[in-house]
């Protein structure tokens, strides 16, 4: 029996109006994978918190043993020393900086406060080598995708000689491609004896990478489960077994059965858009969305595919109040009659919304209430007389806490202090709160664990049935083949297919995906035909 | 499982405000715990508390002298004014720094067009007003509309309207004003009724005071108690009742027994009260709150951007134009001088009075207790005789303090 690297016994931990630790016991063997999973606002975020000493010591209650010693971290400089490295749910890079920069923030290779460029570009050189990032040491951060970020993020790991690498949710912004090769790396990581907590709503990423698997379920560890039966054997866990010590319930169905719109406007189209193109806001030169022409009838739920840079959250933004980038053609149809979304306050006017895929960036008031949050895309709506109706206010807060599960002791909760899930669930309502006609949705399940993923795609399917038109982006392909009536595919900035659910599959979709040769199609997959 | 927790929190809620025993000791822990939990709130107003104590003793019971009193109001109204208009532009997450040119330039426009062009003063007011609300448009403009920094902006402000002040001045005093402009500094209610040894108009709309606050207080505790939030304990809110009707008692009695309430408390009053209104009503308080809280987020919203930021603008330089007339009349002269470092009172008394470098948060009635903090600082250092220098390096520390504490405070409390 390998001995356990780390120990926590009866960790408790409260804020003001939450527990959200409650005797969490957690033991992770030297040398394994051990994942944490559990629902949104479960405690998994704390729990590394705590571990890394974010919260410092004194602040939580229970006791700490890494490599069998009593710890007692004052911040997080104190347990990176032992070895222990947390890379957040949101990343932390600078992105001005340097990959070479980044990786030796705070932890600078330097001999008498003066920086030795060449000992940091020779290790970073090696630190990209060894988690198979083949980039300069001098490329900025900005200039990569968030899977390299990633990948740069854990060789800042690496470079703080990490015993112990606690990653929050590491693939929940990441496509398949780039989770793919992440899971593959923890694994060379364990292999060199590199012990790894991970937390995770993705079943199937724990059942691929993990040895060990810790539920928590309300701030209590409800069971811990190996994973496998024998080491590198194949899984033996099943989601089945993992969902219901994490929801406390079984869940019987996934995805729901789609219902039908029948209202009166069943089969009209809603949204149209023809032929839009935009440029990238500083690369001017660089065409990022060309000539996208798609369209949404009431009722339907339309998913757009395509990998990380495709160009789909740009298409979104760009059409919702040329939020993004520099605009170049293209026309935007309500009911088939061309409308001005010029600015966000005119799309929203047309009733459409847009619920972005970066909910800290673009779609939340930190630190302001759930409610006031909630309320805010509806507020003149919601007012008289320009004066908000604070009783009304509060009632819909209530209710789509009620309805979409937000877990907090009131709606007059900072959004800042819950948990990622739970923050997702809330821009969600405001959207929904604004009743729009269109709602395209970015991402709508980035974070959110499989209970609420099943809440939501309920959600989801609900509001197509009342007859609104939804677009839902997603890197996940079985969540498109799950709640989608029809799924079009993007790859570097073009429409490159349409397919009907019936006829989608996985291996169809990638194919389009990578597909670089054809020209742009339109809405019902003909090509079009190119003026310029 | 939400329901719970909710639970939970309701019923912890409701224990609590059944009160404990009810010994002594109860009481104070209870006081001590609903203080510590509700520290943002009440710590500026703890520290004028003790403040007033402090020079009170200190002057040997001068500083609460109805006359005193009602000098700190008099002293103060231009920069309390100020300090409303900057906690909003701060709230916004802009900053102003022209609003102390700004007064000066708006007081001597309005010195020149009464003395120099004999103009009625209500017409005088009313235009310099008017220049206040373009000055603040021309800024906004370029903060909203072109996208420079507001603090770029407002420096350029700055410099500009106070050479315009010496322009328009020629760098003389202009004096004096006709009576009426004078009274909107220096004026008081007038009397009504027959003669007790108080001013029966100010104790009469102190007990109307009492009545809308007492009434304020409960409708707000009902309400939160029907939403399941904390609420204090009932005894601890009577006894903040208690304090609310003492404390506004004893200002209305000390202002009646001297000559009532001046002119600039009632405008103060006004603006505290519609401000403050707007700001936590109106939609578009709410859309100041949630531009500095997340500009791109409430951007994206569909919150218009410029034009919150115009009105913004706008609203700061009315105030300025108003802050600007009120320490003309108080000098009863418009001076090149005007204004100087106003700027920076109100921008103190903002952050005082709880206000965040990165915006989003704050209150008008915060501004407003911070601009006193500093006021009654001001004056009861003066009172027992420290001297200028002196005073600024106090000033300097209390603010550096009371920001200070506000970010540990806030700092405990997250973890
Ligand atoms: N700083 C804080 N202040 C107040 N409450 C907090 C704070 N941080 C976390 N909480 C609360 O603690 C609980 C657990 O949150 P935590 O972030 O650990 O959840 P999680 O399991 O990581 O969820 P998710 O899967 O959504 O990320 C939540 O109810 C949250 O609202
Ligand atoms: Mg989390």
């Amino acid at each position: 029996m390998t001995q356990h690297v780390l120990e926590m016994r009866g960790i408790t931990k409260s804020f003001p109006g939450v527990r959200a630790l409650d005797g969490v016991d957690i033991s992770v063997r030297a040398g394994e994978v051990h994942a944490v999973c559990g629902e949104n606002g479960a405690g998994k975020s704390t729990l590394m918190k705590v571990l890394s000493g974010v919260h410092p010591h004194g602040s939580y209650g229970g006791e700490i043993r890494f490599e069998g010693e009593l710890c007692a971290f004052r911040d997080i400089r104190a347990s990176e020393r032992h070895g222990i490295v947390i890379i957040h749910q949101e990343l932390a890079l600078v992105p001005q900086l340097s990959i070479a920069e980044n990786i030796f923030l705070g932890n600078e290779r330097a001999a008498r406060g003066v920086i030795s460029w060449s000992s940091t570009l020779v290790e970073t050189e090696r630190l990209l080598r060894r988690v198979g990032l083949d980039e300069r040491p001098g490329t900025r951060i900005a200039e990569l995708g968030v899977g390299k970020q990633q990948l740069v993020e854990i060789a800042k790991a690496l470079a703080k000689r990490v015993k112990l690498l606690i990653l929050d949710e590491p693939t929940a912004a990441l496509n398949d491609e780039d989770s793919r090769k992440l899971l593959g790396l923890i694994g060379e990581l364990r292999d060199q004896g590199i012990s790894c907590i991970l937390i995770s709503h993705k079943l199937n990423e724990i059942r691929q990478v993990a040895d060990t698997v810790t539920v928590l379920r309300d701030g209590r560890s409800i069971e811990t489960l190996a994973v496998r039966g024998s080491v590198g054997g194949p899984a033996t866990v099943s989601d089945e077994q993992l969902i219901t010590r994490m929801v406390g319930r079984e869940l019987d169905q996934f995805y729901p059965d789609r219902t039908p719109y029948t209202g009166e406007r069943a089969g009209q189209v809603a949204l149209t858009v023809r032929d839009w193109t935009v440029r990238h806001p500083v690369d001017t030169g660089r065409t990022v969305v060309d000539s996208v022409s798609f369209e949404v009838r009431h009722g339907e739920i339309l998913g757009i595919a395509g990998l990380m840079g495709a160009g789909r959250t740009e298409l979104a933004m760009s059409v919702f109040g040329r939020s993004w980038g520099r605009y170049v053609r293209g026309s935007v149809e309500l009911h088939g009659r061309e409308v001005s979304t010029r600015t966000v306050a005119e799309a929203v006017g047309h009733g459409i919304a847009y619920v972005t895929e970066d909910r800290k960036t673009y779609g939340l008031n930190l630190i302001d209430t759930i409610s006031r949050n909630i309320s805010l895309a509806a507020l003149p709506r919601m007012a008289r007389h320009g004066v908000v109706d604070a009783h009304g206010e509060r009632r819909v807060a209530e209710r789509y806490r009620g309805s979409m599960n937000i877990k907090a002791p009131t709606v007059f909760e900072q959004v800042g202090r819950l948990s990622g899930g739970n923050q997702q669930k809330v821009v969600l309502s405001q959207w929904i709160n604004a009743e729009p006609q269109v709602l395209i949705l970015d991402e709508p399940t980035r974070g959110i664990d499989v209970g609420a993923k099943a809440e939501i795609y309920t959600v989801i399917d609900q509001l197509a049935a009342q007859g609104k038109a939804v677009v839902v982006i997603s890197s996940e392909l079985s969540e498109l083949l799950g709640v989608c009536d029809r799924i079009a595919t993007m790859a570097f900035g073009r429409m490159t297919g349409v397919l009907d659910r019936a006829e989608a599959t996985q291996e169809g979709l990638m194919r389009l995906m990578t597909r670089t040769d054809v020209g742009a199609v339109d809405a019902t997959g003909r090509p079009v035909t190119e003026e310029s | 499982m939400s329901q719970t927790t909710l639970g939970k929190n309701a019923g912890d809620s409701r224990e609590r405000d059944g009160g404990g025993t009810s010994t002594a000791r109860a009481l104070t822990g209870q006081a001590l715990r609903a203080l510590r939990d509700n520290m943002r709130q009440y710590g500026m107003v703890i520290a004028l508390v003790l403040l007033l104590g402090l020079f009170q003793v200190w002057s040997g019971g001068d500083m609460l002298l109805p006359r005193n009193v009602t000098n700190i109001l008099l002293q103060n109204g231009y920069i309390l004014i100020l300090a409303i208009g900057m906690m909003i532009v701060i709230i916004n997450g802009h900053i102003d720094l022209s609003v102390g040119s700004l007064a000066a330039f708006t007081g001597a426009a309005a010195a020149v067009m009464m003395v120099d062009h004999d103009m009625p003063w209500q017409l005088a007011l009313f235009l310099s007003l008017l220049i206040g609300a373009v000055v603040g448009a021309w800024q906004g403009f370029w903060i909203a509309y072109v996208g420079i920094p507001s603090f770029i902006v407002t420096l350029a402000g700055m410099l500009l309207f106070r050479g315009a002040t010496q322009i328009l001045l020629d760098g003389q005093s202009i004096s004096p004003f006709p009576e009426g402009f004078q009274d909107i500094s220096q004026g008081f209610l007038p009397e009504v009724g027959p003669d007790t040894n108080y001013h029966n108009l100010t104790v009469l709309m102190g007990v109307l005071v009492c009545a809308v606050a007492l009434f304020q207080e409960w409708r707000q505790r009902k309400q939160a108690l029907a939403y399941e939030l904390h609420v204090l304990p009932f005894r601890m809110f009577l006894l903040k009742c208690a304090a609310i009707v003492a404390a506004v008692l004893a200002f209305t009695l000390t202002l009646a027994s001297y000559r009532g309430v001046p002119v600039v408390l009632l405008i103060l009053g006004g603006l505290l009260v519609v401000m403050g209104y707007v700001m936590r009503n109106a939609v578009i308080g709410r859309h100041i709150y949630a531009l500095g809280g997340n500009r791109a987020a409430a951007q994206l919203s569909g919150v218009k951007d410029k034009r919150v930021t115009m009105l913004v603008f706008v609203n700061m330089g009315v105030l300025a134009a108003l802050a600007g007339c009120v320490f003309a009349a108080r000098l009863n002269a418009g001076t090149p001088g005007a204004g100087n470092l106003f700027e920076l009172e109100a921008i103190a008394a903002a952050f005082i009075g709880g206000a965040s470098m990165s915006g989003g948060v704050g209150t008008v009635l915060g501004a407003v207790i911070g601009g006193l903090v500093l006021g009654v600082l001001n004056n009861g250092m003066s009172l027992v005789g420290i001297s200028q220098d002196v005073q600024q390096v106090i000033k300097g520390l209390v603010l550096l303090a009371a920001v200070g504490f506000d970010v540990w405070n806030k700092r405990r409390a997250r973890s």
